[in-house]
């Protein structure tokens, strides 16, 4: 290679004004779209920042501290308890903190890739955690906790329980039912096929308000479940469909050498599933799957329907507190605001984590 | 012994490993446990709606309704039947859906396109856009157009008044309501005769590009035509409409046609949320067209915009239409939310007040499921026959 | 076709393995120790959560009372909060025992639905709610009005009614909780709200200025409030009917929680004597203690009380007694002899 000389590399020079011309003015069209988005941004952005942070009012106790013009952040503050817990009695709130911080610090050695035996740590987590959130929020009288029923739940702590029992309940039920869609008999497939798309078909909340009056008449009469319980089975049914069929397009992604590949050594049906397709089609479809969560999240939202007092619930109710009356747009901004966050950090980490897999699977 | 006696294991224990009748015996296990669960359900209910005396059956559709209803896309009184309540539910859902999936439709195209703008400040608009409106449940997003904008709307009293006709209060947006006159029939025709003349005349244009290579621009004449033809008529037959007026009357405004602040909540909302998604779908599509193919036209020397039109929507339209349609399905089955903000749609009106005026829970939502499952599975199959023809045709 | 039969056919088998479990309302209610009521979601007076979430009002303090009769506890009861379109389906389907949600007795309610109304906890009537900027002084004047109502109510049948046979328009605004319709009233989506009077006073106090709305002086409608039951289960019908009863008795005989203990040790008035279980078992036939109705003045009081602390002088609502005084002070209220 000595005999072609070695070329400098291209002086890279930050340029503002040609970055604007090549970006923002290039044409007669682009320009007018610039302007266009300028003059929105000027018209729009300062009232709404005046409103949220310059003119609102940050400290007080009461309405009388508002002052006109901004925002009213007092009316958060008073009722952020409530927003957070809902009527979890107050002296026992320290059980729903501590199961937060459970959950959160247990998770910890999960990411570090260091952490030994980080596999059988995990098998644990998923285990046992559940097991001890259940114990430090319901009680049940086990250890001295006393029992707090579901109906004093409420708040942003009934919005997540909704969503992890339910994004735990949905993925494998989902996946099982992608796998019977599917499947090579035609009995079983029928059956998940109808199931699937009879969920897909209907409105959450027709089958939330199915479940939450109208279940006990298809029971026998002694028969009753917490209707906490019976919503995360709605959501839980529901969800899983959608699931399905983010899986089932991962498995048809799959090449079909790989399904004779296991047919070849010989593996059973579970066997070749389990340790061969389901890891890759899964993989594929993790983008997917965390829309699913996405979307299962936003749905909470919906048990306000039912009366259950999730966090949107309890924003709700206080918007129409006379006390408070007239600060609806700060409790939705603000309710805006916790959703936002979640949802927008799961899809964050979802994208991280593709970009992570197809690094890996460059390699 | 052969090795595949051994595999398959001798004695008469051979058909528990048969994979044949493995499959037969769960498919009956599975059946029969359905079948076991299903009449479970049905006996429980029966059971329990003779023990509780309520009547069942839908005989209840053909009595009077005896209630008002918001909003009737068709003619209403009090005394028409809960058949006919029905009806106006499933209208106004369809139409709150249609109006719904236009917007929302319009809407992500544009800021999926916007996305991909050469453009930097409308491509972070548009990005600010998507993940703003998808991240906030849709519920919330109602809500808020519903209880904090709409409702910051004047008194009748005190409306919005544009140029004497056009009235925007808090009741929602009145605007003058055509009447047919003398000159409709005429301007209609005029306007089939422009419409039809237009295709003929694109389909020659296009025939004729085939035979000699040369375009011919049919925008002008079509222009021309379908603007011409009904001016022209007018001129020679009169106007095709009175106009009446919406005027304040007592508590109200009378006449002219009303835009509910219900239905532009349910609307608006229902629009910006979806178009968020199908924001992303475009963009996905767009860029799952080969680079190539894009320079290739550059080479060709197409515009930017015959480039778009020509060469990169068809093509990414393959990727975009099956997600597409489950937006569209899901803003259908979003727009029951309405219910919540007093919308009078299948489920507000039909499921709700209907059902608790006649107590027939099971009749109701079971009617209700099947529209929803009927209309998802009517889009679904139209869709699938559109998706089949645009499917990409190897020779 | 085959699976419809086979469906039938299962059906069958398992109507012969099961007995039949009519009439065990009071059996399971009693087995577990917690009274399951269905309450409104939020109607001053009548049943509302206070701040740290416990129910107050009339509808909630006669499930306590029925939870008294059952248990000697008048704590022992799961609230269940039901707007008015999933309060009957929740009482068909046995997700609640009793429903105690300001809902009017009809006879298409008693006879068609499964349900059984088993008396009036309070006489009402439907009126309507006005701004006073608009300076209407009667319904009449209502034409061409704006009105909110709460779904699946019998006052939207009624509005029809009202103003058809009165020649009238009007554009109704349907919202599924009472919260709505008042915020609606307030912002002025509506000129008039329109519910039973009560209903009217209670959300009058729920808005930012109270003195600026009238209720009108029309009553256009009968509206008994009562509670309901399902039908074809007369164990339970009785104990929920004379738990009202006793309550009403109660007050005629002048025993209130205050007097209670008093009155059973001293009181010699046969009839006092009777209701308290201190001479006749009645408790014993219903399938509850003999101190059942002790149990419920003890606990919750009286009628007169119930309805002085919650909606009466006592509380914001300051509602007369009218029709809801007893028989012999010009009202409705009547308890038939505990004899």
């Amino acid at each position: 290679m000595s005999s072609s000389p070695s070329l400098r590399p291209p002086v890279v020079r930050i340029d503002v004004l040609r970055w604007l011309r090549e970006n923002l003015f290039s044409g007669p069209v682009n320009t007018a779209l610039t302007l266009l988005a300028i003059y929105l941004l000027w018209r729009f952005v300062p009232p709404v920042l005046d409103w949220l942070f310059f003119d609102a009012t940050w400290q007080g106790s009461s309405r009388a501290d508002c002052h006109p013009g901004g925002a009213c952040w007092i009316f958060i503050g008073q009722r952020f308890g409530q927003f957070l817990y809902g009527f979890y009695p107050i002296e026992q709130r320290w059980r729903v903190d501590l199961a937060a911080l459970s959950i959160i610090v247990l998770a910890a050695p999960l990411f570090f890739s260091r952490f030994p035996q980080r596999r059988r740590w995990a098998l644990g987590y998923f285990l046992l955690t559940p097991l001890l959130v259940w114990w430090l929020l319901y009680g049940a009288g086990i250890l001295g906790l006393a029992t707090v029923p579901t109906d004093q739940w409420g708040g942003l702590m009934l919005t997540l329980v909704i969503a992890s029992v339910g994004i735990a309940g949905a993925l494998p039920l989902g996946i099982l039912l992608a796998l019977g869609r599917r499947s090579q008999l035609p009995a079983i497939r029928i059956v998940c096929i109808t199931f699937i798309e009879f969920w897909r078909g209907v409105p959450l909340i027709t089958v939330l308000f199915m479940s939450s009056v109208m279940l006990p008449l298809f029971l026998p009469e002694q028969m009753s479940i917490d209707k906490l319980v019976r919503a995360l089975i709605a959501v839980i049914l529901f969800e899983a469909a959608y699931l399905a069929e983010v899986v089932r397009g991962g498995l048809q992604a799959i090449p079909k050498g790989q399904y004779e590949a296991t047919h070849a050594l010989g593996l059973s049906y579970w066997q070749s599933m389990g340790l061969v397709i389901l890891p890759q089609a899964l993989r594929l479809v993790i983008p997917g799957i965390v829309n699913t969560f996405i979307a299962l999240f936003k749905d909470t939202s919906l048990v306000i329907i039912i009366g259950l007092a999730d966090f949107f619930t309890a924003v709700h109710r206080a918007t129409v507190d006379p006390e408070w009356l007239g600060f609806s747009t700060e409790g939705y901004v603000f309710a805006a605001f916790v959703y936002f966050l979640f949802c927008f950090g799961m899809s964050r980490y979802s994208i991280a984590l593709e970009k992570r897999l197809a690094r890996s699977e460059k390699r | 012994m052969t090795p595949g006696e051994t595999l398959r294991g001798g004695g008469p224990r051979r058909w528990l490993y048969d994979p044949k009748i493995r499959a037969l015996a769960a498919q009956i296990l599975t059946v029969l446990a359905i079948a076991l669960f299903a009449g479970w359900i049905v006996h429980n209910t029966v059971h329990n709606l003779t023990v509780r005396g309520i009547a069942s059956g839908f005989g209840f559709l053909k009595n009077p309704a005896g209630f008002g209803i918001l909003q009737t896309l068709i003619d209403y009184r009090e005394t028409d039947s809960f058949a006919r309540v029905f009806v106006i539910g499933l209208l106004n859902t369809l139409l709150v859906a249609a109006l719904g999936i236009v917007f929302a439709t319009v809407l992500g195209f544009l800021v999926g396109i916007g996305r991909l703008a050469e453009n930097a400040l409308i491509r972070g608009l548009s990005a600010l856009y998507v993940e703003t409106f998808r991240n906030v449940p849709p519920l919330l997003q109602i809500f808020f157009w519903y209880f904090a904008v709409l409702r910051a709307m004047p008194s009748p009293r005190q409306s919005h008044e544009f140029l004497g006709a056009f009235f925007l209060n808090i009741r929602g947006l009145y605007v003058p309501r055509p009447i047919p006159a003398e000159g409709f029939a005429p301007i209609v025709l005029a306007l089939g005769i422009a419409l039809a003349a237009v295709i003929i005349l694109r389909r020659w244009a296009r025939r004729r590009q085939e035979h000699t290579g040369e375009p011919f621009s049919t925008g002008r004449v079509a222009l021309l035509l379908l603007f011409g033809l009904p001016l022209a008529a007018r001129l020679i037959f009169g106007a095709p409409f009175t106009w009446e007026l919406p005027q304040l009357q007592g508590f109200n405004f009378r006449g002219g046609w009303v835009l509910l602040p219900e239905l532009v909540a349910l609307t608006v909302a229902l629009s910006l949320y979806t178009a968020a998604f199908i924001a992303e779908t475009v963009r996905a599509g767009i860029q799952s067209v080969p680079r190539g193919q894009i320079e290739a036209a550059i080479a060709l020397g197409l515009t930017p915009r015959q480039r778009l039109r020509l060469i990169v929507l068809p093509q990414a339209m393959r990727v975009i239409i099956p997600p597409l349609t489950s937006q569209y399905l899901n803003l259908t089955k979003n727009s029951s939310l309405g219910a919540a903000i007093g919308y009078p749609d299948l489920v507000g009106l039909f499921a709700g007040t209907v059902l608790n005026q006649t107590g027939q829970a099971i009749e109701t939502i079971a009617m209700t499921m099947a529209v929803y499952l009927l209309i998802s599975l009517t889009i679904s199959l139209v869709m699938n026959w559109y998706n089949r023809r645009m499917a990409l045709v190897e020779r | 076709m085959k699976k419809k039969a086979l469906v039938a056919a299962l059906a069958a088998a398992c109507s012969l393995a099961t007995p039949a479990w009519a009439g065990q309302t009071l059996d399971t209610v009693l087995k577990r120790g917690v009274l399951h009521c269905g309450v409104s979601d939020g109607l001053p007076g009548f049943s509302y959560t206070d701040a740290s979430g416990n129910y107050a009002g009339i509808d909630a303090d006669f499930c306590r009372a029925v939870a008294a009769a059952l248990f000697g506890d008048a704590k022992k009861v799961k609230f269940t909060p039901l707007t008015a379109k999933e309060r009957f389906t929740a009482l068909q389907s046995g997700e609640i025992d009793v429903l105690s949600r300001n809902s009017t007795w009809t006879i298409s309610r008693d006879v068609g639905m499964g349900m059984s109304f088993t008396g009036v906890t309070y006489y009402d009537g439907q009126g309507f709610l006005v701004n006073k900027k608009l300076g209407v002084k009667s319904a009449r004047e209502l034409d061409g009005a704006t009105v909110c109502i709460q779904a699946g109510t019998t006052t939207e049948m009624n509005l029809s009614d009202y103003f058809r046979t009165n020649g009238m328009k009007y554009t109704p605004v349907t919202y599924e909780k009472s919260d709505e319709s008042a915020k609606a009233l307030e912002s002025g989506r509506c000129d008039v709200l329109t519910s039973d009077q009560s209903q009217l006073y209670a959300q009058r106090i729920k808005l930012a200025n109270p003195d600026d709305y009238v209720v009108l002086p029309e009553v256009i409608s009968k509206e008994p409030l009562g509670p309901v039951v399902r039908q074809g289960d007369s164990e339970w019908f009785n104990v929920v009917r004379w738990t009202l009863f006793a309550l009403v008795a109660a007050e005629e005989y002048g025993i209130t929680s205050a007097n209670v203990d008093q009155m059973a040790k001293t009181s010699t008035n046969p009839e006092v004597r009777r209701l308290l279980g201190l001479d006749t078992d009645f408790g014993k036939d219903m399938k509850l203690k003999k101190d059942w109705a002790y149990q419920i003045v003890k606990q919750v009081g009286n009628y007169g009380e119930m309805f002085e602390r919650n909606v009466g002088k006592g509380s914001p609502l300051k509602i007369e007694r009218g029709l809801n005084a007893q028989w012999n002070k010009g009202g409705l209220q009547y308890a038939p002899p505990f004899r």
